[in-house]
């Protein structure tokens, strides 16, 4: 028993790690100061970097943050301090079934009220793609922190007679913010690996990007571009663009458990 | 702690701990005004559910009014003749998530038992968080690894299986490498950490007193995790899995690359196939009429709709074992 379950176990682990070293091996092996830097060379050249799809990445994800965060924390605090009521139950609703909408079918979702109104494809749309993705992600990690901040918080706050919209955001809210940063930050590595929302809202670009309304190139869909390319020349960018994706997707997560974990260790005295 | 996975679970609102009387009027002023901003942030959600439902059924629109039901159940898919009919992007999905599960839940389930009752508490902490750390790999990574790996050695292992197996229809047809099994092999990677993870949570919401009642009646370890356990978690291990169907079903990236991508309906797991997500990532943008435009919405929307009742099942049962067990 201990042994065959065990075996399940060690047989996951080792998928992970497999994974993992596969691609460092794979993207250290191609990976270079140039390829980080430079533009993408044109076809049959030999060369060329990721530099536009690392910006491009940044930058929707960012865009992304801008939208998702005020949505769902200031949504949160709504469904933590006045949402046990039939509003409440349908934001979480409608929340829950954001959060289980196919990641392509946004993509449809952000086409049909972006790109097609606007008749081409943009990088706004790609953020408002990824936002949708977040947004669930982060409202109710949200919720959650700040439905256990203690009750003597904030009636101490109360008690000395201050107005509790201002108790919720001076004090509530700072004592929640380490759990939420948890939220957000696991949100941005979920929507850093995003690629389907993404091929027919961002597009994809070989240059830099020309503002919000144009195209822009993107980590994930650079990797599926010169994955299913019949250049090996390309297939080495794949994995070294893997890597650095890989990479930024599981500092991600390490970084939202630190913060968990110190958070944990400061509650317990 | 709470884990990313479980995100999706709708936890039963507690009763409002307590009500505020206001100080003074003007601060009632204030909080009224805050409370109507966060709603209105709230209710944001709410209009976003709602306009997802109402673009995919207008941007379909045409489809459902040229095929009506023929757009689920019609075998063709022909841009040519401006004739389409999803069954066998369906059938792909179906099947690929089918196999996607009966690869992970015995593996899953396994390592759930394993990180509940056997391994010392912080270990199992440390191996679910690497655990879970699968799921945070990128699908577009695990299909440049599918493409470059999976599918040469599947091709390799298949001329072998088809010449000893191939007399099942199971295993017939062509060593093409690409296929409906090799699908399913990249999704289970992908749903394993749901199911443990989520399995794992629910078997340690299983009361002590259940376990040791048994272990005084002289039962061992296996007939308490058979007996007792199981049949205890029994419906939030159904949810975990329905849970990770969901994912399965709408994962696009992984499959479009190592599906094979031709929309047909044969009884051969080695056979390239199209699956629901892969038709509108590969033809969204390369569309040429309206009807097909609206014909891949369509596809969206009955996506959307198995989704839907798919993560509905699991909320439900998930909350059903809340509610019994109280913690989760």
């Amino acid at each position: 028993m201990f042994i065959l379950t065990g075996t399940c176990t060690l047989f996951s682990l080792l998928v992970l790690f497999y994974i993992l070293g596969y691609i460092t091996v794979k993207g250290m092996g191609a990976i270079s100061i140039q390829f980080l830097t430079n533009l993408p060379a044109p076809l049959g050249e030999k060369g060329g970097g990721i530099a536009n799809a690392i910006v491009g990445s940044m930058k929707l994800v960012g865009a992304a943050l801008l939208l998702a965060v005020p949505i769902g924390v200031l949504g949160a605090v709504y469904l933590a301090e006045y949402g046990n009521n039939r509003v409440g139950f349908w934001i979480r609703y409608s929340s829950d079934l954001l959060n289980g909408i196919p990641s392509i079918v946004v993509g449809i979702f952000a086409y049909s009220i972006l790109v097609l109104p606007m008749r081409h494809f943009s990088a706004i749309s790609g953020a408002v793609a990824l936002a949708i993705i977040m947004i669930p992600f982060v409202l109710r990690n949200a919720e959650e922190f700040i439905r256990l901040v203690p009750r003597d918080v904030r009636e101490g706050a109360l008690a000395l007679g201050i107005p509790q919209w201002k108790v919720i955001l001076r004090v509530v809210l700072p004592s929640a913010s380490r759990g939420i940063l948890t939220g957000v930050v696991l949100g941005v590595s979920r929507v850093a690996g995003e690629t389907a929302p993404l091929l027919f809202t961002a597009f994809g670009n070989r240059f830099w990007d020309d503002g919000w309304m144009n195209p822009i190139a993107t980590l994930p869909t650079a990797i599926f571009t010169y994955a299913i390319s019949p250049y090996p020349d390309w297939h080495e960018q794949a994995w070294a663009a893997a890597f650095v994706l890989l990479a930024v997707v599981l500092f991600g997560n390490i970084l939202a458990r630190t913060l968990l974990q110190s958070k944990h260790e400061g509650a317990s005295h | 702690m709470k884990k990313q996975s479980s995100e999706s679970i709708n936890f039963p609102p507690k009763k409002a701990e307590y009500k505020f009387s206001h100080s003074s009027p003007t601060s009632r002023g204030g909080d009224r005004f805050f409370r109507n901003v966060v709603l209105g942030f709230g209710l944001v959600v709410i209009l976003l559910a709602l306009g997802f439902a109402w673009e995919l059924i207008w941007q379909s629109r045409l489809a459902w009014k040229e095929f009506g039901l023929g757009l689920i159940f019609g075998m063709n898919w022909d841009p040519v003749l401006d004739i389409y009919g999803a069954l066998p992007f369906i059938y792909g999905t179906l099947v690929s998530s089918a196999l996607a599960l009966l690869i992970a839940i015995p593996l899953g389930l396994g390592s759930a038992i394993f990180l509940a009752e056997m391994a010392p508490r912080h270990i199992s902490n440390w191996l679910s968080f690497l655990i879970e750390l699968l799921a945070a790999v990128p699908s577009v990574v695990l299909g440049l690894m599918g493409i470059f790996l999976l599918v040469p050695f599947m091709a390799s292992i298949q001329p072998f299986l088809i010449r000893y197996l191939g007399w099942i229809p199971l295993f017939s047809g062509s060593p093409y490498g690409v296929g409906l099994l090799t699908a399913g092999m990249i999704l289970s990677i992908m749903i394993l950490p749901y199911i443990t993870s989520i399995s794992r949570d629910i078997i340690l919401t299983v009361p002590r007193s259940q376990k040791e009642g048994a272990f005084a009646l002289g039962a061992t370890h296996w007939e308490v995790i058979t007996n007792v356990i199981l049949p205890y978690a029994r419906s939030g291990i159904l949810g975990a899995i329905f849970l990770a169907l969901g994912r399965a079903l709408g994962e696009t990236m992984a499959v479009t690359m190592v599906i094979g991508n031709t929309p047909q309906i044969t009884p051969s797991l080695f056979d390239p196939a199209y699956s629901m997500a892969a038709v509108i990532a590969n033809q969204f943008t390369e569309a040429t009429t309206q009807l097909e435009l609206h014909s891949l919405i369509g596809i969206g929307l009955i996506l959307f709709g198995i989704t839907f009742i798919v993560n509905a099942a699991a909320r439900l049962l998930i909350y059903k074992l809340t509610i019994k067990g109280g913690r989760i």
